[in-house]
Formats: structure tokens, C-alpha cells, sequence
């Protein structure tokens, strides 16, 4: 069978797949898409710095950019669409019943500075979602202002230098395991901690051996993933929790795989003196093309004290917002006002809608859909460790050696077979590294779908198709596109001067 | 090229005149992919063997360049960040750094000749 | 389960070809007392019905802002989001979709991310801007640690007429990474004097135009200062609606503009989450935190984008990353580049106009107010007034009037007894003339009572 290249067309697009050019090569002057009333004419008190040039927006009405946005949707891949592997980034399905409850008038509409009195109601949801979080991990505070997971294991790793200088104690290195995701050791740095890896013994743990040999008086303490980026389950957790603290360190977890374990095991029962969860994977609330997150952090009575401002209490007239720090311990302000009130909405009503008894189903199947990939791929693909796994299954390039096939390579096939690919290299500590997470809302005829497909890939890499997979994808909207020319020559904005939008060389 | 001379962290130095090259090796270029930046010292910088001097980036590393030799930089190689590939196209000619004055022709010493580098690199995964 | 779609008959199929008994049995490396035997002490599953009433209720327990008579500022600012915006937004292909780090099937997120970053560009008059960070105020303390690393110094001057909470958030970092602040006290008039308190250590200084009080001023003179001293001039916005009016920061040399994108697209939403703007000049590029969306083209000569510059980031750095930050506010910043693109040259510029009139006349009514005094000389849409007595107290009389007068400055200045009495009012598009009205009327009877 001779594969014959696609038609072509006048307009270069193909069926529903259409080319759609920048909003700034649709601009027409004087056009508009809102209809604003003409301002009345007077003096105007802006200092003499009224604005002296055009600013260059384009005019479209909004016919036009519904149509532009429509357009853009139909080239990208969402969750809603299919299944969305990617490892530790827990692609659940986003239920539209938390959009609609995000939206509610008195909720949505909240000015964050309005009086306390009138706002008691977004208060105690506050309080309410921090107790199920509370609950659900075993420990008795959390702080709620961070904006994302990388935030929150900021406000941690804070937590833990607040801490150590209330003491009097400076301890400057901070354990970060080999598989650690690339956020740990940066948050580290950014706290002005030194980073000591540790490696990763034969099981994809963390050598415990070598961990205990690092521990000292300058150890400020560990930050540890679990279950871990190999999504295995740290067997040695409560060990390494107990040697840390005996060294006068903290634990900090890193909560980015909570989906494996929520409803089952409580991190508090560990030892971890703090933990941030991303409410945008364990608890549904929409990636949204990459953001915006939130990464509430539960904290032990130890660090407690140092919890970043503002935070809700409760007391005998309602709801209150410690907005100040009024000669507390609290190591200072995060982000601009309260918190991610909306994600914090989105995650309630997830959490409202799952209960005590379906947060535990969901854990347990995503366990139970990742084993099921793992056994049903094993024999094709070479699995990194020995099973069973927890929420995702790790692979390496074992299998595709000497195929002229790159983990790369199979995972832009995998588009032309309309899936989203899995996570490449990472974890670092195995080589070309495939991780998948399929999570709890995946079908078991989805997942089917998918491992045959797979097998029918790996068969065909083994059998010497390498040069149609260096092709591929060759279905998608665009083909593999230059990232060298686009990272040696910088064009980060359209120009105005440049049909292409190239400047001038 | 006589006596080229290697480090752990792959970077080459050849010396005349109490002067070194340094750039890095064929087999760091080949690790890093195509080479999109490269960031280079100042002349007048004072070097100190075994830190961060240089950074070369590519689309998916970025690495540092650490000073085989401590000393001072007297000249770099102006071209090389307009033409980044260089590094990957000619990494032990045109594909250059420094310069570096020796303060101490000793360090050479510590540093690996051609075989010894060339089984280092084999011993590597 | 509604949303679980795994029925028992195919848990026991897959259970059979993994080779284990039960799921339990795959949790085996949990140590044993570790293991929870039932589920935790927490409500069981609700239908939607169920799920709606419970936060129905706590909504209902809320003044929603859209609601009431509404002229609250200080760093949010409400807005009319035309209808299509929020349809837009949860498409599934951008409300579901992830950060899209394999361009060849996320090309609609990388074009629309393409876009937003140059229309910040022409907004704010600079050369380059990412693909947006958490929110302006963390924009603003990456802006100064990344000042730090392009001069090489560590001392920020940060105006006293900031927003307390970019300040705030500034000086947390600034105790971690110990480079230090010297700032500033604030000034309602927006006189404040900072071209003396630049030396050879100054990294940056920090403005806010219009500035926490609603003040406009031109910062060009203090930006040569800075630049002569080998400084850069770090200007924040926290109405970008105002772009459409004023000058903008580069006009008046800023080196790097940080800015809060949630006025323009994005609901009130209690504090979050927002959006926040970041721009500089292109030969910074390489120290600027945050993602990057770059253009280049695809294996057929099709144009196309890409994230780059990634070699910044954490996920390849690590410990020697620009910064530790893993995402943007993508859906955020989507929501903010579909308004802009609605109301484009000619919306923009009238939508500005209007908050200005609006103000304009305002500000008139209520300096008329016996004992009432607006203290700005300049402003955008936002200012400062003094009232005769406690400014949280007339807040909260008025707000039992169901009328939302403004934020007492005393609520993010709580050590300034000197400014109890000052009260931030802001007005947009939003507030009809019989909000306005009622506005002036409660305030003349609250301050007077």
C-alpha cells in the first residue's frame, strides 16, 4: 500500500483543520468587537501624561474573534478529547459542575478587600476545604495562599529556614533525591539552600544507606516525593522521616503524586513536617493550557507557627483574615491577596461530590489502571523496576535499542495515533525514561484503545520502521517544529514591520 | 594540535607561551545537542581552576564552563555567540572560548591527556 | 461513581491480568500502620444537587460585589467581561488542555500565549514580555531578583506608594535570598523623593504608576537617574486599563514592567487567581523568569510555535534556574489576551477614557462632601480620600447600607494611624449613575452620623 501525500488545498486547510493567521494580520482601524458608550467630553487630571502614540492593538469584531479562538481550540489536545499519559500531572477529567459553582454570583464576583462581614460565606469555605485537606493528609494545619505547586513547595521549604532561624540554627544543605522533579532543587536554591543529591538505589528508591550518610548538624532536612517520581511507593519513608528528624532536620513532601495514596494513607502518619498538594492534579481543577494552579501546604504543629499570611480563623464572631503578623512568627506574605479562591471552589466541589468513600475509589483505581498498563505492556516495553507500581508506570528505552528509534521518536508516533505522549526523560534517573499516569477517570475500553496501540508501535519500532517514525507525526496540525533555529534567533513577539513577524537580520 | 590536555567536566585547554584555548570537546557537544547561546567571561576575568567561568546552552541543557587552569582571560572568542553552532561543527577549532595566561603551569598536571580522556568518556553510560 | 467509569466486572478482568487478588493487595509497600482501614472521617459522595445546595449556601452568606453599588480598588479592579470571553475559556481544547510542551498538538495555546506576550509588548511599550506569571505582586519580586542577577548588586529601593502587598511579597523573598529593601513611606500626595536614595549597590527601584494612592507621575527623570548609576527602573502596574490612556512605562524608561493582568478578562474571584504581566527589554531575555513562547516553523516550512529559552527553567536547570516557577496562568492570560482582542485600538483606548470621565466626575462630587477631601492631584480611575473620621468605619456603615464605598487604606496599612481616616475609591465602567449617586449620598449622611 503506497502511502499518497494529502490533497492539496487553495486555502491550506485541511477539512477542519484550519490555518488561522494572527489577530494582528486581521486588523482593520476604528474596528471593534465591544460597544462602549462615547465618553463625555472635559478636563482630564492625568498629570500631563496622557498617552502621546497609538498603542498598535488590532480591531476585530467579535464574529471574527470567536472564529479566531475557535479555531486555535481545534489545535490542541485537552483531556476532554482523550487520554492525556503524562506522568506525576495527574490528567483527571475537570468536571464542569466545579466550573459552574467557581461562577456563582457572591462567590466569583468577591472583591478580595471588601469588609470581613460580607464575606464570611467565602471565608468558611476556605476553613471548609482546609479541613478536608487537613483530614485527609493527618496534620493539623495548612497554609492556602500559594499559587501553584512550585509555590507551595516555596512556602515549605520557607517554613522550614523560618524554623531552623527561629532556633538559631543554620543548617544549609538540603537533601533532594536524584528522581526528584527539576521544582525541588530550584526551590532549595531560591531559599538559599545548598542541594545534595541523593541517588537512587536498585529498586528506583532512595538509597537510604547513602541518605543516612549525608545527615548532619548542617542537614536542614529532606525533600522527598511520595509515592516517587518512578511512582513507587518510598517502603522506607517512615524510616527516613525518623532518621531525619533525629538529626534535627525537617521532611518536606513534595505532594505532586497524592492521587495514589488520597483516602488510603495519610502523609501526616509518615512523619512529613510539610507537604504541598496541587489541587490542580489530585483534586481536578483544570490545567487550563498551563495554569493556574494552586498548592495549598499542610503543615506539622512544628511549623505551624511560621505559616505565611494572610490565613482564615475561626473564633466566637465568625470568620476572621489575619492579614498582618503583629509580632507572630509567620516568615511573611506569598502572594498578592488571599489565595486561589477560585481553585479552591473548583476543589471543594470535587471533593463534595467524590466524599470520604470516592476520593479512596479514585486513588484505588488509578493504582489499578496503572498496573493494568504496566502488566499490559510489560512484555513489549521494558518496565524500569520490578512492580507493582503505584498511580503511573515507568519504562525505559530498553526495548528500542538498536531500533534507531528514540523514546523521542516513539512518542511523536503516538500523535499520529491521536494520543497526547506520556512523560520523556524524566525521571533522570532512567534512561529515556517513559512515565504514565492514565489516572482513575480513563475507561478500561479507553485504556484497551491505548495498550494496543502501543504494542503496535513497539512491534513496528522492533521490526525496523525507523525512518517512519523519525516522519512523524505527520497528522497533526503542525509537524516537528525547529526548536534550535527558534532558541539561536529569539522571535518572541509579532513585528509590525514583518509579514512573517520576523525583525529584520 | 600538540598536547591537548582534558578535564572531568569535558573541556579541552591547549597552551603556547604560558597562554591556554580552552573550549569544550566533541563528545560534550554531542551530549548537548545543537548549541543555541554561549556565554563567555570577560577579558580581565580572574579565573580559578575547577569553577564556573563560561555557560554554553542548548535547546535541552544548559551546562557551565569551569576553568581548567586558574589564571587570567586575555582574550575570548567574539564571533562564537552570533554563530553558536560552531561549537557543535568545529569544537576543537573555530568552536573556541578563551584564552587564558597561566598563573601556575603546574595545574596542567592534574588535568587528562588524550587516552586517559578517551577512556574516561568510555567509562561513562 | 459519576465520574469513575471502572465498573467491578472490569476491575476483576484487570485485576486477573495484573496477577493480584485485590487493589488493596497493590498498595504492599505501604508499611501496614500506615494503611487507613476505611475511609476517612469525612461526608460521603453528593450528587450535583447535592454539591449545589452546600455551596449555594455559603455563596448566599456573601455581597457579592456585582450586586451593590461597588468602588473597590487597591490592586483588583471590576470590570464588564464581555459574554464571549468566558464561553471561550472553557472550550475543552484550552480549559483541559496541559502546558504544551509538545507544540506539534498545542499550537491554539502556543498562538494565543504568541499574541498575549506582544500585546503586553505594545501595552506597556516594551520589547519583550513571557507568557505570564502567578500574579503581579510575585511578577514584582521575580522583577527584583532578576534585577539582582543583571547588575550584580543587592539593594532594591522600593517606593513607600507600592502596593503593600508587591512589597511584601518582595521583602519575603529578600529574607531568603538575604539581598536587601530600603523602602520607602507612604506618600498620599505621591511626592515622594527617589532619585537621592540611588548608589553605586542599587539594583533597581521600584515604582508604581498610577501608584498605590491613584497618583500618576512621570518616572523618565528618575529612570536616567537610575540608568546613570547603573540601575534599572522597575515599574509596576496594577490597572492595566490605564495603559490605554497613560503614558506607558517604557515611554518613560523602565527596564522591566510588572504588571497585574486580572482587571482586563478575568473575574474578582476573592483574590484569585490572577494573572500577572511581566516585560523588559530584549537584551535581558535571558534573565527573565517565566515561560517563553517563540515563533519558528515546522518539517513542511509551516510557521508554527514553540516554548523556548527553556534552558532558564527549572525542569532543566534545577538548582541554577532564573526562578523555581513551573507554570503560568494560562487560562488566565487566555481570558485577558480574548478581551483585549475584543475590544482592540479603539475599545481600549474608549474603555480607559471612560474610568478616567468617570472618576473625573466623582472625584468633583465627593470633594464637595462637607469634611471630605481628595487628596491626588492626578489619577487614572482610582484616588484617595480623606474623610473626617476612621475610613474602616465609614466602610463598614456603608456596607451594612449594602454599598461598597472603597478600601480603607488602615486595611493594608494597619501601622499608619496617620492614614485611618483615607479611603481608596475606585470607579469603572461599572458604576452607573445611580451607584455614583448613592455613593455620594451615603457617604455625606456616614461621615456626618
Amino acid at each position: 500500500m503506497v502511502d499518497q501525500p494529502p490533497p492539496q488545498t487553495f486555502t491550506g486547510n485541511r477539512g477542519l483543520v484550519i490555518e488561522e493567521p494572527l489577530i494582528f494580520e486581521q486588523d482593520m482601524a476604528g474596528r471593534t468587537g465591544v460597544d462602549l458608550p462615547e465618553p463625555a467630553k472635559g478636563k482630564d487630571r492625568l498629570g500631563g501624561l496622557r498617552r502621546k502614540t497609538a498603542i498598535g492593538l488590532p480591531g476585530l469584531a467579535e464574529p471574527q474573534v470567536v472564529r479566531h479562538y475557535t479555531r486555535l481550540s481545534q489545535k490542541n489536545y485537552a483531556i476532554d478529547m482523550g487520554i492525556y499519559p503524562l506522568g506525576s500531572c495527574t490528567m483527571k477529567h475537570n468536571p464542569r459542575l466545579n466550573e459552574k459553582m467557581a461562577r456563582l454570583p457572591g462567590l466569583g464576583d468577591l472583591h478580595p478587600l471588601q469588609p470581613i462581614s460580607t464575606v464570611q460565606g467565602a471565608l468558611e469555605l476556605i476553613d471548609r476545604l482546609a479541613h478536608w485537606l487537613k483530614t485527609l493528609t493527618g496534620m493539623p494545619a495548612v497554609a492556602m495562599s500559594p499559587g501553584a505547586g512550585a509555590h507551595g513547595e516555596l512556602c515549605g521549604v520557607m517554613a522550614i529556614r523560618a524554623a531552623l532561624d527561629h532556633r538559631g540554627e543554620k543548617r544549609h544543605r538540603i537533601l533532594v533525591p536524584e528522581s526528584a522533579h527539576g521544582t525541588n532543587p530550584a526551590t532549595a536554591a531560591a531559599c538559599g539552600f545548598e542541594v545534595e543529591p541523593i541517588p537512587a538505589d536498585h529498586r528506583g528508591r532512595v538509597d537510604f544507606a547513602a541518605m543516612q550518610a549525608k545527615l548532619g548538624p548542617d542537614v536542614a532536612g529532606i525533600m522527598i516525593t511520595n509515592p516517587n517520581t518512578c511512582g513507587l511507593f518510598e517502603n522506607d519513608f517512615a524510616r527516613i522521616a525518623e532518621a531525619v528528624h533525629k538529626a534535627g532536620g525537617f521532611v518536606y513532601g513534595d505532594g505532586a503524586n497524592f492521587n495514589a495514596i488520597v483516602g488510603r494513607v495519610r502523609p501526616g502518619d509518615l512523619g512529613v513536617d510539610c507537604m504541598h498538594i496541587n489541587l490542580h492534579k489530585t483534586f481536578s481543577t483544570p490545567h487550563g493550557g498551563g495554569g493556574p494552579g494552586s498548592g495549598p501546604v499542610v503543615l506539622s504543629a512544628a511549623l505551624a507557627p511560621f505559616a505565611p499570611i494572610p490565613y482564615v480563623v475561626h473564633g466566637a464572631e465568625g470568620f476572621r483574615l489575619v492579614e498582618h503578623d503583629d509580632g507572630g512568627a509567620s516568615f511573611g506574605r506569598l502572594k498578592g491577596f488571599h489565595g486561589q479562591m477560585g481553585m479552591f471552589i473548583r476543589a471543594l466541589a470535587y471533593m463534595l461530590s467524590h466524599g470520604a468513600d470516592g476520593l479512596r475509589q479514585a486513588s484505588g483505581d488509578a493504582v489499578l489502571n496503572a498496573n493494568y498498563l504496566m502488566a499490559s505492556l510489560a512484555d513489549e516495553i521494558t518496565p524500569a523496576f520490578d512492580g507493582p507500581c503505584m498511580h503511573e508506570a515507568l519504562f525505559d528505552d530498553r526495548f528500542l535499542k538498536d531500533t534507531g528509534v528514540t523514546t523521542l521518536d516513539f512518542a511523536k508516533a503516538m500523535i499520529d495515533e491521536g494520543f497526547h505522549p506520556m512523560t520523556m526523560y524524566f525521571p533522570l534517573v532512567v534512561h529515556g525514561a517513559l512515565l504514565m499516569e492514565p489516572t482513575e477517570t480513563e475507561s478500561k475500553d479507553s485504556l484497551d484503545q491505548f495498550i494496543g496501540a502501543l504494542r503496535d508501535l513497539a512491534r513496528r519500532a522492533k521490526s525496523g520502521e525507523a525512518a517512519a517514525f523519525h516522519e512523524a507525526p505527520r497528522l497533526a496540525p503542525r509537524r516537528r517544529l525547529d526548536e534550535t533555529t527558534a532558541a539561536r534567533r529569539p522571535v518572541l513577539r509579532w513585528h509590525p514591520n514583518n509579514a512573517q513577524g520576523r525583525a529584520a537580520e | 594540535m600538540s598536547g591537548l590536555k582534558y578535564t572531568k567536566e569535558h573541556e579541552w585547554i591547549s597552551v603556547e607561551g604560558g597562554v591556554g584555548t580552552v573550549g569544550i570537546t566533541p563528545f560534550a557537544q554531542e551530549q548537548l545537542g545543537d548549541v543555541v547561546f554561549v556565554e563567555l567571561p570577560e577579558v580581565g576575568r580572574k579565573a580559578e581552576q575547577g569553577k564556573e567561568i563560561a555557560v554554553v546552552e542548548s535547546v535541552k541543557a544548559a551546562s557551565e564552563i569551569y576553568a581548567p587552569v586558574s589564571g587570567e582571560v586575555v582574550e575570548v572568542n567574539k564571533g562564537l555567540p552570533d554563530t553558536p553552532a560552531t561549537v557543535n561543527s568545529d569544537p576543537l577549532g573555530n568552536g573556541w572560548f578563551f584564552k587564558i595566561r597561566l598563573a601556575d603551569a603546574g595545574q596542567l598536571a592534574k588535568l587528562m591527556d588524550e587516552a586517559t580522556y578517551k577512556s574516561f568518556c568510555e567509562g561513562l553510560h | 461513581m459519576r465520574y469513575l467509569p471502572l465498573t467491578e466486572v472490569e476491575r476483576r478482568a484487570m485485576l486477573a491480568r495484573i496477577g493480584a487478588p485485590s487493589i488493596e493487595s497493590l498498595y504492599r509497600d505501604v508499611p501496614e500502620f500506615a494503611r487507613l482501614p476505611e475511609p476517612v472521617d469525612l461526608p460521603p459522595h453528593q450528587g450535583e444537587l447535592g454539591v449545589e445546595r452546600e455551596i449555594g449556601a455559603l455563596a448566599a452568606k456573601n455581597m457579592g460585589s456585582a450586586a451593590v453599588p461597588s468602588f473597590l480598588g487597591a490592586g483588583a479592579y471590576r470590570h464588564h467581561v464581555p459574554a464571549a470571553v468566558d464561553h471561550l475559556i472553557q472550550r475543552g481544547e484550552f480549559l483541559t488542555s496541559y502546558t504544551p510542551y509538545q507544540p506539534e498538538i498545542t499550537q491554539g495555546t502556543l498562538q494565543y500565549l504568541f499574541e498575549f506576550q506582544t500585546q503586553i509588548c505594545l501595552i506597556t511599550g516594551m520589547e519583550v514580555a513571557n507568557a505570564s506569571m502567578y500574579d503581579g505582586a510575585t511578577a514584582t519580586a521575580e522583577a527584583v531578583m532578576m534585577a539582582n542577577r543583571v547588575t550584580r548588586r543587592k539593594r532594591a529601593v522600593l517606593s513607600g506608594n507600592l502596593h503593600p502587598h508587591y512589597r511584601e511579597v518582595t521583602a519575603t523573598h529578600a529574607r531568603f535570598l538575604d539581598f536587601h529593601l530600603e523602602l520607602g513611606a507612604p506618600d498620599p500626595a505621591g511626592a515622594e523623593d527617589l532619585i537621592s536614595r540611588i548608589n553605586a549597590d542599587t539594583s533597581c527601584v521600584v515604582v508604581q504608576n498610577p501608584d498605590f494612592f491613584g497618583n500618576l507621575r512621570d518616572w523618565r527623570a528618575l529612570g536616567e537617574a537610575c540608568h546613570k548609576a547603573g540601575a534599572l527602573l522597575v515599574v509596576v502596574v496594577t490597572e492595566p486599563v490605564s495603559l490605554g490612556l497613560v503614558e506607558p512605562p517604557g515611554a518613560m524608561g523602565a527596564d522591566i514592567v510588572t504588571a497585574e493582568g486580572q482587571p482586563i478578562g478575568n473575574a474578582l474571584s476573592f483574590g484569585g487567581p490572577y494573572v500577572g504581566l511581566f516585560a523588559t527589554r530584549e537584551k535581558y531575555v535571558r534573565q527573565m523568569p517565566g515561560r517563553l513562547v517563540g515563533e519558528t516553523s515546522d518539517a513542511d516550512g509551516k510557521r508554527g510555535w514553540v516554548l523556548t529559552l527553556s534552558t532558564r527553567e527549572q525542569h532543566i536547570r534545577r538548582e541554577k534556574a532564573t526562578s523555581n516557577i513551573c507554570t503560568n496562568s494560562g487560562l488566565c492570560a487566555l481570558a485577558f489576551t480574548i478581551h483585549l482582542t475584543l475590544l482592540g485600538e479603539a475599545g481600549f483606548t474608549r474603555l480607559a477614557e471612560l474610568n478616567h470621565r468617570a472618576a473625573v466626575g466623582l472625584a468633583e462630587r465627593l470633594d464637595a462632601i462637607p469634611g471630605c477631601r481628595i487628596v491626588n492631584a492626578s489619577f487614572f480611575n482610582e484616588f484617595t480620600v480623606a474623610l473626617p473620621k476612621p475610613a474602616a468605619d465609614v466602610v463598614e456603615a456603608m456596607a451594612r447600607r449594602r454599598i461598597l464605598a472603597g478600601v480603607p487604606v488602615s486595611r493594608l496599612h494597619p501601622d499608619r494611624p496617620e492614614l485611618a481616616n483615607h479611603l481608596l475609591v475606585a470607579v469603572t465602567e461599572c458604576a452607573s449613575e445611580a451607584d455614583q449617586d448613592a455613593l455620594v449620598a451615603g457617604l455625606k449622611e456616614t461621615v456626618h452620623g
